[in-house]
């Protein structure tokens, strides 16, 4: 219990990732918070990869993270900049709406 | 030790708060605010683990790039968050169903799983230095600048394209506001413009 292993976080970063996707679910209808669900379950990503990368004494998995921290970051920008330019021209952003192209 | 489980704990119990309090909060911009808290109790997390690197990124980039832009556009635009809201009850149930059983595949998996015999046995300069020895950022720029070169250069690409997009998505171009146009203004020919009349005395133009 109070030596802090691996497991630990494991399971924290598992804790992280079930909230995420919880949170899509229950934010259906507004779209910034689904992003921000994104960017939690990102995290729990990382958490993951650091987690074993120090447990395993491998830099790469300290890479990797850093990788993946910068496609996170595209991401934000590019869906929030989508999100604005769809408020501006349809004034909305609940999701349902969002069905120009019947998909 | 006891310090570090004592931090350990405070830090993931935070995180995980925090994280539950960003997918529930009534207003979105507290939603934004949770989401800094829990970026930076993973950035305590990852000092933990001794990744000071990421740590640091995770505050500079995460709390100080991603979530406030987050904050500007849920300021910005003028959106009704209580419209958005109806259904949540509705949608809590089979959502915390979904997510209670990825939980629980999750932590299924974590009680059975087991390290491949080889999974340590990477090059050499991948592996982690010694504790006091290099310092984290140091093996981390070791390793980026020298065999990771290309996908750095790649993630970098990634960016700029992720900014260009941005830019190009988002800007407009106003009706009605006169702009100064320099190659208009440089190709104007005196023949253009001026009209030179010629006025007899006493007559009037």
């Amino acid at each position: 219990m109070l030596t802090i292993g691996l497991t630990h976080y494991l399971l924290v970063a598992a804790i992280l990732f079930a909230i995420g996707i919880f949170g899509i679910f229950l934010n259906r209808k507004n779209i910034i918070i689904i992003l921000m669900s994104v960017e939690l379950m990102l995290l729990a990503v990382n958490i993951n990869f650091v987690a074993f990368s120090v447990e395993l004494g491998n830099l790469v998995g300290q890479v990797f993270a850093l990788f993946v921290l910068t496609v996170a970051a595209a991401e934000a920008a590019i869906g929030l900049a989508i999100l604005v330019i769809y408020f501006r021209n349809r004034g909305t952003i609940a999701v349902e709406d969002v069905n120009l192209m019947k998909g | 030790m006891l310090v570090q489980a004592l931090a350990f704990y405070v830090f993931a119990a935070i995180l995980v708060l925090s994280g539950l309090m960003v997918i529930s909060a009534r207003n979105p911009v507290h939603s934004v605010l949770f989401l800094i808290l829990a970026f930076f109790n993973a950035a305590g997390l990852f000092v933990l683990l001794g990744a000071e690197f990421l740590a640091m990124i995770l505050v500079v980039v995460y709390v100080g790039a991603v979530a406030v832009m987050f904050m500007f556009v849920v300021m910005m635009l003028d959106i009704n968050f209580v419209e958005l809201r109806q259904g949540f009850l509705r949608y809590l149930p089979v959502g915390g169903l979904i997510g209670l059983i990825l939980l629980v595949e999750l932590l299924l998996i974590l009680g059975s799983w087991t390290l491949a015999p080889d999974a340590t046995a990477t090059e050499a300069t991948a592996m982690m230095p010694p504790v006091g020895e290099v310092t984290n950022t140091h093996a981390l720029g070791q390793l980026i600048y020298t065999h990771y070169i290309y996908l750095f250069q790649a993630a970098g690409l990634i960016l700029l394209i992720a900014m260009i997009g941005a830019i190009v998505l988002t800007h407009r171009q106003r009706p009605g506001v006169r702009r100064q146009n320099i190659s208009r203004q440089v190709g104007r020919r005196p023949e253009d413009t001026v009209e030179v009349r010629k006025v007899p005395t006493g007559k009037g133009v």
